[in-house]
């Protein structure tokens, strides 16, 4: 096995082969290989961290036709330094009252349960943190962690605006996870396994092809639990000033934001993990696995990308219209497709590929066509029960 | 003493703390983190028997659903999060004697148990606990009954929440 068929192990192995060397126990040594490992991964993801502050400000200045950072360096690039030199060096508050401890602790639990998300993201067929074999709802499970974080922000700042903050963005996270951990399970009924790896590997055709419909509701779902625009309700700068960070100041703000960031880079790639094949191209990923993580990071970041684009398209929603779009439309409608799926994956199990993928889109595109003619004729009762009839028909001409 | 008895040690260690500060903490939401870095402590002990489902739905369902509605609940009715009142009862030493009786029992009962000082042995390679647990579970030989019982209990639970909370107009 030669390093560019397998350059995790073989540099695993030869550490751990240098460290026995020193008189150091095989046991000892293979656990602080481990750690290198998780250090290593950690510090890449945060020098990643660092340029996607860049890509995110240029992307946002292009969408609103203006040009970005440009001033620090070529096209801007030492910006994202000269901003955490300024984070550094601002004074650290901590508003009286505080509860210190929890205060202190909510900013690096949210960075944590990003961090931890990367544990289980195979990066190419033989690199991966873990082989977990419930990936899927681990992923759920550090969502958790997130949420606690946030609750924590909010409650320790002795703030009302982040208290209201906090409690808004606990409901969008909560109240999406119903619908996200649905959608997990179609590519799980697809692979019939909850292994990312496997879920990747199984990917011949890309689960974006069979399952349209759940690729979207992730995707919303995904947006929601990140607190982004349209769901960016937690942050609502013309109600709450800035949600439950307000108190923040510093690097300890930094750490959200930075978190933010990488959590939202994470999603595009589990987005392209679950539906667009991960690190699969056309065979590519056999060639090499440093191929392999090119191409994941790229779909990662077109993933990112969609993110950032409906980010900065869309306004902001009411939390009344966040928690109703959710439990009456989105969540209903997770639950039919995930019957639909299963029931179609279990009737077209032995026809020709050809007419499995049609039967699935079909499938979904009958789903959606009647959740939204359902919503139509819904929205339509509500609006002359509030309106009137007579107003509702002059509106639409 | 073996590496894995040393981890396990230091996990118990930071759950049976953990619960201790949950009882004698003032404050509520305090307890409500503590309660949640016990629960975590407990799903670390799932991961450590290799249940890694268990030990996931563990951080989901407990820290993830029931932690994070103890401390709704506690922010949305206390407006002081100080508990003031004594923090014992005088049936103390009564609640202190059971527990030390039922763990005197328990461990008396383990200790004649043929497994109690072995060590576990190591899971063949390829075995699959969660498909084992997922056909367990809808197998008519095994837990399909008690599984249906308890799905038709929550949703009897769940209607009921409905019907409480909802509002004829």
């Amino acid at each position: 096995m030669s390093f560019w068929n397998d350059p995790l192990k073989v540099a695993a192995d030869w550490l751990e082969g240098v460290f026995m060397g020193w008189g150091m126990d095989s046991v000892f040594a293979h656990v602080l290989v481990a750690f290198l490992g998780v250090f290593l991964l950690i510090a890449l993801l945060m020098v990643l961290d660092i340029f996607l502050v860049w890509i995110e400000r240029k992307v946002v200045a292009r969408f609103q036709d203006r040009l970005g950072p440009n001033r620090v360096g070529p096209y801007g690039l030492i910006q994202p330094f000269a901003d955490i030199i300024k984070l550094i060096i601002k004074e650290d508050t901590t508003p009286g009252n505080a509860d210190k401890v929890v205060y202190n602790l909510a900013p690096i639990l949210s960075m944590m349960s990003v961090l931890i998300l990367w544990a289980i993201v195979p990066l190419a067929p033989v690199m991966l943190g873990t082989d977990l074999n419930v990936g899927v709802l681990f992923l759920i499970a550090a969502g958790a962690i997130g949420t606690l974080s946030i609750i924590m922000a909010g409650w320790s700042s002795n703030n009302k605006f982040a208290l209201i903050g906090g409690f808004r963005q606990v409901a969008v996270m909560v109240s999406f996870e119903v619908p996200m951990l649905t959608m997990l399970l179609i590519p799980v009924i697809f692979s019939g396994s909850m292994n990312m790896n496997a879920i990747i590997q199984d990917q011949d055709i890309w689960y974006f092809l069979i399952s349209p419909l759940g690729a979207l509701i992730f995707l919303i779902a995904a947006i929601a639990e990140l607190g982004r625009a349209p769901f960016d309700l937690a942050e609502g700068e013309s109600e709450l000033v800035s949600g439950f960070n307000i108190e923040y100041s510093g690097m300890k703000f930094g750490m959200f934001y930075a978190g933010e960031l990488l959590h939202a880079f994470t999603f595009g790639g589990f987005w392209s993990i679950l539906f667009f094949g991960g690190y699969r191209f056309f065979g590519l990923e056999q060639v090499s696995p440093f191929l392999a993580i090119l191409i994941l990071i790229i779909k990662a970041m077109l993933g990112y990308w969609v993110i950032m684009w409906v980010k900065y398209t869309m306004m902001r929603i009411r939390i009344d219209q966040m928690l109703s779009f959710n439990w009456k439309f989105l969540t209903p409608l997770s639950f039919v497709l995930l019957l639909v799926t299963a029931l179609m994956n279990a009737l077209l199990a032995s026809a020709p590929t050809w007419l499995y993928i049609v039967g699935m889109i079909l499938a979904n595109v009958v789903t959606g066509w009647a959740a939204l003619e359902i919503a139509r004729s819904a929205t339509r009762q509500e609006r002359e029960r509030v309106e009137g009839p007579k107003q509702a028909a002059e509106v639409s001409h | 003493m073996t590496g894995a008895q040393i981890i396990f040690i230091v996990v118990a260690l930071y759950t049976l703390g953990s619960a201790l500060m949950v009882v004698t903490t003032r404050n509520l939401i305090h307890a409500a983190l503590w309660l949640v870095s016990t629960l975590f402590g407990v799903a670390v002990t799932y991961a450590l028997m290799n249940a890694n489902f268990i030990a996931v739905v563990q951080v989901v369902v407990y820290i993830g659903a029931i932690a994070i509605l103890f401390i709704f609940a506690v922010m949305l009715t206390r407006k002081d999060m100080r508990d003031s009142g004594p923090q014992m009862n005088k049936n103390w030493w009564l609640g202190a004697l059971v527990a030390v009786l039922v763990f005197a029992g328990l461990a008396f009962m383990l200790s004649g148990w043929s497994g109690f000082s072995k060590v576990a042995a190591d899971l063949p390679s390829g075995f699959d606990s969660v498909s084992l647990l997922g056909e367990a579970l809808v197998s008519p030989q095994a837990y399909v009954l008690p599984f249906e019982v308890a799905s038709v209990l929550l949703l009897a639970a769940l209607v009921g929440a409905v019907y409480v909370a909802f509002n004829r107009k």
